[in-house]
C-alpha cells in the first residue's frame, strides 16, 4: 500500500474549525512502533490550548447559538454524513491507524473502522429520539423532564484503538446536542487529528469538535481540573481513572464516566464446544496483540477438559503470524512503545519465577523493535502477579477448575469487572453464570462481541458508567425536570 | 412536601392534626446492625440538642471507623449471592416496603413529635408534610421493586442480547439533618426497591428518627443486615463510608464543599459510584403579568420554609421593575405576621435553626448584606435569650455581587433583586455555580416554556415553588449535585 501523503493530514490543533499552533511553540514526535521510526511532529497541546479550546467549546454551546439551534434531525444527519467520509476515506484511516498503532491493516480495515461507522449511524439515529417523559404528579401540576445535552464535554482516549474509542464518545456527546475538547493518547493521535479535517467538511459549526493532542499530566489534567468542562469522559487505566475522578471532584464536581481495565475470566465447562471455546479464547486474549481492557487473561478449564484445552490453545498459538502489520498474512504486530514491551516481559518473567509451566512463547521476537512471541502459561494458580495484574499483552494464562460454586467465587474474586465469558452447552449453567459474574459484560459461546447497540462498561473498579447502546444517553444528558401549576387538577 | 399550593385544591386531604406527644421516651439510642442494637467499639457515646431550647435531649452511642466496618461486613454478607435478600422475589421486596410505610403510618405521631424536638422542625410541618412525604415515597417505591427492567437489544450479527439492572451492592448513605427522615427514606427506598443494601449515616444533630426506623425495618421483618444505621459525625463515619473500599456506591446530601470531598474519596478509594444532593442559591423570577398575590405567597414560602433550611429555598428573587415596589411592599407584610417559639406549641410560624454553626453563620450573612448596601426592610438579627431564633428578614435593593446575593445563606433571609429584561434575567439567574431549582411566575405560556429550557436548574417551577412530589426527578446542574433522586 502507498504510504499517505502526509500534506493530507494537518498535525496542529483543531479549535474552531481551525488548525492552530500550539501556545508554547513545543511539538512532540510520534513513532511506527513497527519500525521504531518517527512518524511525524505533532503541536502539543498544555493548559493554555486547552483553555482556548474549552472557550470555543462554550461558545459554540451558547444558548442561541448555531448548534443549541439546530434540529435535532439534522445533528443525526450530520453524523451520518461523518460516517460517509470515514467510508470515503477508509482506506487514508486504516492505514493511518496501522502505522500510529501497529496492528495489522486488516483488522484496523475491517474491525476499527467498522466499528466507527456502525457506532457513527446507530447515533446519528437516536439524535432526534433523546426523549424526556410526562409524570403523573400528585395535585394540580403539570410535570414533564427534559434530557438536556450537558455542556462542554471532555474526552480523553487511549492508545489501543485511538478512532473507535473516539467515536464511542464523539458519537453519543454530539448526537445528544453537546460540544467537545478532545484529547487523543500521545502515542496516537494521527487519526484523531484527521478526523477533525471531516469534522470541518462535513459541516460541524466551529467550536462543537475541538482536538487538542498533548500528555496525560499537562493537557489531560488541564482536562480534569477545568471549572468549564460540565463531563468528562476516560477511557484507560484504573489507575489514571483515579485521578481523573479525584481531580473532576476537587474541581467543579464535573461528571465522570470511565472505561479501565479489566482482568476478564473466561470459563470453559466442560461440555463446550471445544474447538469454539479454544478459538474464542484464543482471539480473546491474542487480538490487538493483547491490548484490550476486554482481554481474556484468566482463562478457567474445567479439569475434565484441562489438558486437551491446553494442547490445542498451544497449537493456536504456535501458528499466530506475528509481523509486518501491512503484511496481509500477519496477525499480530508490534506492541505499542518500550515501556509496555518492558512490562509486559516483566510479567512473563514473573510467571516463570512464580512456577507457572510456560508452554511456548515467553520473550521477545527480534532483539530490536517492540515484537513479544505468542505466550501460554499452564498451571497457573490465582495468586501469581500474571493471574491478578493486567498484563495488555500476548500472554494467555491458563488454570484449573472444578466445580461451578468455585470457578464464580474465583471469577469474582478482582477489583476488576469489565468482562467475563462462559463456555457451555447447558442453559441452566448459562444463565446462571450469566447472573452470578460480577461483570458488565458476559458473552456466552463468544467473545468479543461488541457492537453499538449493546451497552458496555465495567462493574466495580473497571469503571464508572456505560458506553453505547441507548445507556450511553444517559452519561451524555442532564435531566430538568418541570412543574407548572394549573388552577384544576386534569384528568 | 407541598406547600400553599396544595390547600387550593379541594380534592386534597389532609389527616388531622393530633396534639404532639408529650413526655416522649427515646427508646434507640445505639447504633443499629444486622438487626441488633450495638454499643460504640470505643465506648463513645456524643449528644443531642433540642435547638429551641438548647438542652440536651439524650446521649447516642457513637460510631466510628470500626463501627463502619462492621455495618460494612453485615450489609456485604446481605448482599452475597444466595442470601435471603438476593433469592427473595422482587414483589417481596416491594412487599416490604410497603409494610414498613404502613409501621410510619401506625407511629407517624411518635416521629413526627420526634422530628420536630430533635430538628427544630414546626410540629405540624413535621406531621403533615414530612411524614406525609415519607409516607408516599416508601409507597412509591414499592410500585416499583418488581419493574426493575432490563432490555433486549437487536445487536448485529447472530446473537441474542439483553441488559440486567441488577443492584449496585452495598450502598453508603450520609443523610442531613434540614429534613432527616424524609432525606432518610428518599435513599434507602429506591436503594432496598432495587435489591441493595445500605449503611447509613444520620446526621450528629439528628440521629433519633433514623435510629427509630431502624426498629420499624426490623419489625417489618427486613432481613438482617440489609439496613445497617451508624450514627456519628462527619469526619470520622462519614469519611470511613466515602474512603471504604467495600462500599460499591456513596449517596450524599449536604454542603457542596462536603459533596467534593465525598467524590475525591470516592476516586481515591475504590471508584464507587457517587450521587450527591448539594446546595443552592436558586432564582426566582416573577414576571410583571405574574398574579402579584401567588406569586408573593410563594416566594415567601419558598424561602422561608423550614426556618430557610433548603437546598431549593428560593434565595434570590428576581421581580420585573414595573412591580417590584408593590411586590416588596406585600412580602415585608408576609414577613412580618411572625411568631417565633417552640415549634411544638400550636401558633407558632417559625422554629430555631439548628445549631449554633449555622446561627452565626446567617448572623454574619446578614450583617454582609447590611454593610454590602442592602436595604433591610424587616428583621436583621436574633430572637428570644434560648435556643437558635432569628427574625424572619427581608432585605430590597440587593445586587448579584452582594454575599447575601451569592453565598447560600441556609437561614430566614429574603433577598430581592429588580431587572428589566428577559436575556438580563436569564443570564443574572444562570450566573452561578449552583444550578438546583429555579422558578418562574408569569401568565405567558410563551414566557414560562422559554424560561423552563433557558434555565440551568435540575428542576424548573412554573406559577409554584417548591412543588415536589416522589414521582418526579430531583437534582442538581453543575455544583449542586450529581445525579437524581426520585
Amino acid at each position: 500500500l502507498p504510504p499517505v501523503p502526509l500534506p493530507l493530514l494537518s498535525l496542529q490543533i483543531f479549535i474552531n474549525n481551525e488548525w492552530h499552533e500550539s501556545t508554547s511553540g513545543k511539538k512532540f514526535p510520534t513513532y511506527n512502533p513497527s519500525t521504531l521510526e518517527k512518524i511525524c511532529d505533532i503541536e502539543e497541546g498544555d493548559k493554555p490550548d486547552v483553555d482556548n479550546a474549552v472557550e470555543a467549546a462554550k461558545a459554540a454551546f451558547q444558548r442561541g447559538s448555531q448548534w443549541r439551534q439546530m434540529d435535532a434531525l439534522s445533528r443525526g444527519r450530520l453524523l451520518h454524513k461523518l460516517a460517509d467520509l470515514l467510508e470515503r476515506d477508509r482506506v487514508i484511516l486504516a492505514t493511518l491507524e496501522t502505522m500510529d498503532t501497529g496492528k495489522p491493516f486488516l483488522q484496523a480495515y475491517f474491525i476499527d473502522l467498522e466499528g466507527c461507522i456502525k457506532t457513527l449511524r446507530y447515533y446519528a439515529g437516536w439524535a432526534d429520539k433523546i426523549q424526556g417523559r410526562t409524570i403523573p404528579v400528585d395535585e394540580n401540576f403539570v410535570c414533564f423532564t427534559r434530557h438536556e445535552p450537558m455542556g462542554v464535554c471532555g474526552a480523553i482516549t487511549p492508545w489501543n484503538f485511538p478512532l473507535l474509542m473516539l467515536v464511542w464518545k464523539m458519537a453519543p456527546a454530539l448526537c445528544c446536542g453537546n460540544t467537545l475538547v478532545i484529547k487523543p493518547a500521545e502515542q496516537t493521535p494521527l487519526t484523531s487529528l484527521y478526523i477533525g479535517s471531516l469534522i470541518k467538511e462535513v459541516g460541524f459549526p466551529p467550536g462543537v469538535v475541538n482536538i487538542v493532542p498533548g500528555y496525560g499530566p499537562t493537557a489531560g489534567a488541564a482536562i480534569s481540573t477545568h471549572h468549564s468542562i460540565d463531563k468528562i469522559a476516560f477511557t484507560g487505566s484504573t489507575k489514571v481513572g483515579k485521578l481523573i475522578k479525584e481531580a473532576a471532584s476537587k474541581s467543579n464536581l464535573k461528571r465522570v464516566t470511565l472505561e479501565l481495565g479489566g482482568k476478564n475470566p473466561c470459563i470453559v465447562c466442560a461440555d463446550a464446544d471445544l474447538d469454539l471455546a479454544v478459538e474464542c479464547a484464543h482471539q480473546g486474549v491474542f487480538f490487538n496483540q493483547g491490548q484490550c481492557c476486554t482481554a481474556a487473561s484468566r482463562v478457567f478449564v474445567e479439569e475434565q477438559i484441562y489438558p486437551e484445552f491446553v494442547k490445542r490453545s498451544v497449537e493456536y498459538a504456535k501458528k499466530r503470524l506475528v509481523g509486518d502489520p501491512f503484511d496481509a498474512r500477519t496477525e499480530q504486530g508490534p506492541q505499542i512503545d518500550q515501556k509496555q514491551f518492558d512490562k509486559i516481559l516483566e510479567l512473563i518473567e514473573s510467571g516463570k519465577k512464580e512456577g507457572a509451566k510456560l508452554e511456548c512463547g515467553g520473550l521477545a521476537i527480534e532483539d530490536r523493535g517492540l515484537f513479544i512471541k505468542p505466550t501460554v502459561f499452564s498451571e497457573v494458580t490465582d495468586n501469581m502477579r500474571i493471574a491478578k495484574e493486567e498484563i495488555f499483552g500476548p500472554v494467555q494464562p491458563i488454570m484449573k477448575f472444578k466445580n461451578i460454586e468455585e470457578v464464580i467465587r474465583r471469577a469474582n474474586n478482582t477489583e476488576y469487572g469489565l468482562t467475563a465469558a462462559v463456555f457451555t452447552k447447558n442453559l441452566d449453567r448459562a444463565l446462571m453464570l450469566a447472573s452470578a459474574l460480577q461483570s458488565g459484560t458476559v458473552w456466552i459461546n463468544c467473545y468479543n462481541a461488541l457492537y453499538a447497540q449493546a451497552p458496555f462498561g465495567g462493574f466495580k473498579m473497571s469503571g464508572n458508567g456505560r458506553e453505547l447502546g441507548e445507556y450511553a444517553l444517559a452519561e451524555y444528558t442532564e435531566v430538568k425536570t418541570v412543574t407548572i401549576k394549573l388552577s384544576q387538577k386534569s384528568p | 412536601m407541598k406547600k400553599q399550593g396544595s390547600d387550593s385544591n379541594p380534592a386534597t386531604v389532609l389527616p388531622a392534626l393530633p396534639e404532639p406527644l408529650k413526655d416522649l421516651k427515646i427508646k434507640y439510642t445505639k447504633i443499629f446492625i444486622n438487626n441488633e442494637w450495638h454499643n460504640s467499639v470505643s465506648g463513645k457515646k456524643f449528644e443531642v440538642f433540642n435547638p429551641a431550647n438548647e438542652e440536651k435531649i439524650c446521649e447516642i452511642e457513637e460510631a466510628d471507623k470500626a463501627d463502619v466496618d462492621k455495618a460494612v461486613k453485615a450489609a456485604r454478607r446481605a448482599f452475597e449471592l444466595g442470601s435471603p435478600w438476593r433469592t427473595m422475589d422482587a414483589s417481596e421486596r416491594g412487599r416490604l416496603l410497603n409494610k414498613l410505610a404502613d409501621l410510619v403510618e401506625r407511629d407517624r405521631l411518635i416521629l413526627a413529635t420526634m422530628e420536630a424536638i430533635d430538628g427544630g422542625k414546626l410540629f405540624p410541618t413535621a406531621y403533615l408534610m414530612d411524614l406525609g412525604a415519607c409516607i408516599k415515597t416508601l409507597r412509591y417505591c414499592a410500585g416499583w421493586a418488581d419493574k426493575i427492567h432490563g432490555r433486549t437489544v437487536p445487536m448485529d450479527g447472530n446473537f441474542f442480547t439483553f441488559t440486567r439492572h441488577e443492584p449496585i451492592g452495598v450502598c453508603g448513605q450520609i443523610i442531613p439533618w434540614n429534613f432527616p427522615l424524609v432525606m432518610f427514606v428518599w435513599k434507602i427506598a429506591p436503594a432496598l426497591c432495587c435489591g441493595n443494601t445500605v449503611v447509613v449515616k444520620p446526621a450528629e444533630q439528628t440521629p433519633l428518627t433514623a435510629l427509630y426506623m431502624g426498629s420499624l425495618i426490623k419489625e417489618a421483618g427486613f432481613p438482617p443486615g440489609v439496613v445497617n444505621i451508624v450514627p456519628g459525625f462527619g469526619p470520622t463515619a462519614g469519611a470511613a463510608i466515602s474512603h471504604h473500599m467495600d462500599i460499591d456506591k456513596v449517596a450524599f446530601t449536604g454542603s457542596t464543599e462536603v459533596g467534593k470531598l465525598i467524590k475525591e474519596a470516592a476516586g481515591k478509594s475504590n471508584l464507587k459510584r457517587v450521587t450527591l444532593e448539594l446546595g443552592g442559591k436558586s432564582p426566582n423570577i416573577i414576571f410583571a403579568d405574574a398574579d402579584l398575590d401567588t406569586a408573593v405567597e410563594f416566594a415567601h414560602i419558598g424561602l422561608f420554609y423550614h426556618q430557610g433550611q433548603c437546598c431549593i429555598a428560593g434565595s434570590r428573587i428576581f421581580v420585573e421593575e414595573p412591580i417590584y415596589d408593590e411586590f416588596v411592599r406585600r412580602s415585608i407584610e408576609r414577613a412580618k405576621k411572625y411568631t417565633l417559639g417552640n415549634p411544638l406549641l400550636p401558633g407558632v410560624q417559625q422554629g430555631p435553626q439548628i445549631d449554633k454553626e449555622q446561627f452565626q453563620k446567617i448572623l454574619e450573612l446578614i450583617e454582609s448584606g447590611k454593610k454590602e448596601g442592602a436595604k433591610l426592610e424587616c428583621g436583621g438579627g436574633p430572637w428570644g435569650d434560648k435556643g437558635y431564633f432569628i427574625q424572619p428578614t427581608v432585605f430590597s435593593n440587593v445586587t448579584d455581587d452582594m454575599r447575601i446575593a451569592k453565598e447560600e445563606i441556609f437561614g430566614p433571609v429574603q433577598q430581592i433583586m429588580k431587572f428589566k429584561t428577559i436575556d438580563e434575567v436569564i443570564k443574572r439567574a444562570n450566573n452561578t455555580n449552583y444550578g438546583l431549582a429555579a422558578a418562574v411566575f408569569t401568565k405567558d405560556i410563551d414566557k414560562a416554556l422559554t424560561f423552563a429550557a433557558a434555565l440551568q436548574a435540575g428542576t424548573v417551577w412554573v406559577n409554584c415553588y417548591s412543588a415536589m412530589s416522589a414521582q418526579c426527578p430531583f437534582g442538581g446542574f453543575k455544583m449542586s449535585g450529581n445525579g437524581r433522586e426520585m
